[in-house]
């Protein structure tokens, strides 16, 4: 992963210098409520229901034991002994005392962390895939351009009170499993016919209020006017986004109502003075930063495919373990593995110190001391070696993380809701966990099969439900929680926008809607048809059918 | 009086900052001036041949490029932020330095307080007039936050031509 040198780190240690003098002016008066707002949230640091939450920067969601470690100790010291893993692959602490906060930066800083631009109107975490640089279907690791990207937006002084929030995702995989189409700006790492690397850029996805699929504007962007690409794109919006109503200030609104072919072209008449200025990347860094993403230290092994087979027979547990969470590796030998975050029970993402102390130790001793976070909230040993899964499960069933849900209808996208958030209009983890109750049958689960169930306690949609395919999103209904359910949403490279079913529901109807759901996609399935494809062949009438059905 | 920093020093602000809706009754012919762009727009002729130093301000949603071709005609251009959250002229300020190779004074006014000062001087501001309730002297300290910029802007290439291992 990147190691820092002094020039990072000079930045951030000024970051703490500044955040507690900050912090230091707010608490004696200095700065008002209303002035300390942007400063604390370019930090991460929201005032919630019940105490600030202090969301942490997870750079493309790469983290090392040092830095799980780390986490243990602050989740311990500062917080209940909890930490939650968000949907951009960050990590969040839900009790420190505002107080704490500019102590929690300075221990974080000794191990090259940071929370900036985790919230706030400017350049947010660039995200990527979870398996970068191991998955077999990887064209172009996406990690060096993450970190460019990454540095670029740090404090970019131009781009830090931009009229909303802003997302970058990069994919480099045939699969895309970063949403890139879903964000402000989705990059593709692709090669041309001369082999020639660049980016494909799409522009104005996104979830929220007003979700909406992106449009592409650049279908190869030599790798060397990346920076000054961005650069345009974000002048343009930072200009001309609007700013007088918060729920039409992100970019998408703008590319809508300019059309994607108007907004293209005031990028690159933008770009045209930009291209080939001082921003214009150099080989030299970009090797400099692939340095750090080189594979580790593999050895030459073979896949174990017959001795994995002959656990699978003796340990049914093992072989549905194996089937959802163990993905293939690009090396003979390896295999990524994916610990759930989401056993029934646990609010989705949660993880204790102890767990993350243990994980620290796993990631040392399977994975070349690294772990990854998911977008959909799991952590990832992706380098583990498959002579040592069957040992790596019992370690794993030990500490719970060996739920065998990943992928399938109880491994939850789920945001904080109502019991932690104060934008929240419902709860959504009691959500979570009645469908998780409901389907506890993993032979049912399992033949349930491939199934994104995403669950948001307001519009802002932290927990993706437009892009589930099965969403769930909290209403308000006369001071009532209520729950409105979305269906045939996808985030994949064939992303959609799910439609809405009808009428919302009251929380303990929930989990009986699911079924009900379920059962319709049981019936109408063809073969090993998923639940996203069935109902896009048959569409949304024979849901609606079922669910309102007058009981009988 | 008001105080202004300007290089990085706190002085006494010499220029008179002209409302939106001023017109050339009464102007003084001597004093130093910034004028709304409206009253450039419609007046030039008559502001340029006044003996005192000519300025002129944009507010948030006004873009240089309005006033691209008359930049030699500005020692002070000023650029309004009606809110510290409204980052519109951090833009401006750039295109004037980098674009447009405007070399005089680029002034921050209205709701300019200490902790944009670091990203303002990148992008091409050299003087800043704090909000009146504001201490400028202590709002210089915002000028040094950071030690080291990783991207390019107004001041500076970016890191990755000047790192050194």
């Amino acid at each position: 992963m990147y190691v820092y040198d002094q020039y990072d780190q000079h930045i951030i240690e000024d970051r703490v210098r500044q955040f507690r003098d900050q912090t230091r002016r707010y608490l004696a008066g200095e700065l008002s409520e209303e002035e300390f707002r942007p400063l604390r949230l370019q930090n991460g640091l929201y005032v919630q229901r019940y105490a600030p939450m202090l969301r942490v920067a997870v750079p493309y969601g790469l983290l090392s034991s040092r830095q799980l470690r780390k986490l243990a100790q602050i989740a311990r010291d500062y917080d209940k002994g909890y930490a939650h893993i968000s949907t951009r692959q960050n990590v969040q602490f839900n009790w420190p005392e505002l107080e704490d906060v500019p102590e929690i930066l300075a221990e974080l800083a000794t191990v090259q962390m940071h929370a900036i631009q985790t919230s706030g109107n400017c350049i947010r975490n660039t995200t990527t895939d979870q398996f970068a640089g191991v998955a077999h279907d990887e064209l172009v690791d996406p990690r060096p351009w993450c970190e460019i990207i990454r540095q670029w937006s740090t404090f970019h002084p131009e781009f830090a009170f931009l009229p909303r929030k802003f997302k970058i995702a990069v994919n480099g995989a045939v699969s895309d499993r970063a949403a890139t189409e879903v964000h402000d700006i989705g990059l593709e790492a692709v090669r041309n016919g001369t082999g020639e690397l660049g980016f494909r850029v799409s522009v104005g996805g996104g979830l929220g209020r007003t979700p909406i699929v992106g449009s592409f504007i650049n279908e190869f962007l030599p790798w060397q006017h990346l920076l000054t690409y961005l650069d345009a794109v974000l002048r343009v919006y930072n200009r001309y986004g609007r700013r007088d109503n918060k729920f039409k200030a992100r970019i998408k609104i703008l590319v809508k109502a300019l059309t994607p072919e108007v907004f293209a072209e005031r990028v690159n008449a933008e770009w045209a003075h930009l291209k080939d200025g001082p921003s214009t990347l150099t080989g030299a860094e970009v090797e400099r930063i692939s340095r750090c993403f080189v594979d580790p230290s593999y050895q030459a092994l073979e896949d174990q495919d017959a001795t994995l087979a002959r656990l699978d027979a003796e340990h049914p547990g093992f072989a549905r373990w194996r089937a959802r969470n163990v993905v293939a590796h690009k090396k003979p030998g390896y295999a990524a593995v994916t610990l759930s975050l989401k056993p029934t029970g646990t609010a989705p993402g949660d993880i204790t110190d102890k767990q993350l102390d243990a994980l620290a130790e796993l990631a040392d001793r399977y994975s070349f001391g690294e772990v990854r976070n998911s977008h959909e909230q799991n952590i990832i040993l992706a380098d583990v070696e498959q002579a040592r899964l069957f040992e790596l499960w019992g370690e794993l069933r030990e500490l719970g993380f060996a739920t065998p849900n990943v992928g399938l209808l109880t491994d939850i996208i789920c945001c904080p809701g109502g019991d932690y958030c104060s934008l929240a209009n419902a709860k959504s983890i009691p959500i979570a966990e009645a469908i998780q109750r409901r389907f506890d049958d993993l032979d049912y689960l399992f033949d349930i099969g491939e199934l994104d169930l995403n669950i948001s306690g307001c519009m802002n949609a932290c927990g993706h439900h437009h892009v589930g395919h099965i969403g769930i999103l909290g209403v308000d209904k006369k001071g009532a929680e209520f729950y409105q359910v979305s269906l045939g949403g996808s985030a994949s490279r064939d992303a959609s926008l799910g439609q809405i079913l009808g009428p919302s529901f009251a929380q303990e109807e929930m989990a009986e809607v699911i079924e009900k759901i379920v059962t319709v996609y049981v019936e109408k399935r063809i073969e090993d048809e998923r639940f996203i494809d069935t109902f896009r062949r048959i569409g949304i009438e024979p849901f609606k059918e079922r669910v309102y059905a007058a009981n009988h | 009086m008001q105080r202004i920093i300007k290089n990085g020093q706190v002085i006494d602000e010499t220029w008179h900052l002209l409302d939106k809706d001023a017109t050339l009754d009464g102007l003084s012919n001597s004093d130093d001036l910034i004028v709304p762009l409206a009253l450039w727009r419609e007046h030039a002729h008559a502001l340029k041949v006044r003996d005192g130093g000519l300025g002129v301000w944009l507010d948030s949603h006004e873009e240089v490029e309005e006033i691209a071709e008359d930049l030699g005609n500005f020692r002070v251009i000023a650029l309004n932020f009606p809110s510290f959250t409204d980052g519109r002229h951090y833009s401006s300020a750039r295109l004037l330095r980098e674009r447009y190779g405007y070399q005089g004074e680029i002034r921050a006014i209205g709701d300019v307080l200490r902790d944009q000062l670091f990203f303002m001087q990148r992008c091409g501001f050299d003087a800043f007039a704090i909000r009146a309730d504001r201490d400028p002297h202590d709002a210089l300290q915002g000028l040094q936050d950071f030690s080291v910029c990783y991207q390019a802007a107004a001041d500076q290439a970016p890191l990755f031509r000047r790192r050194q291992a």
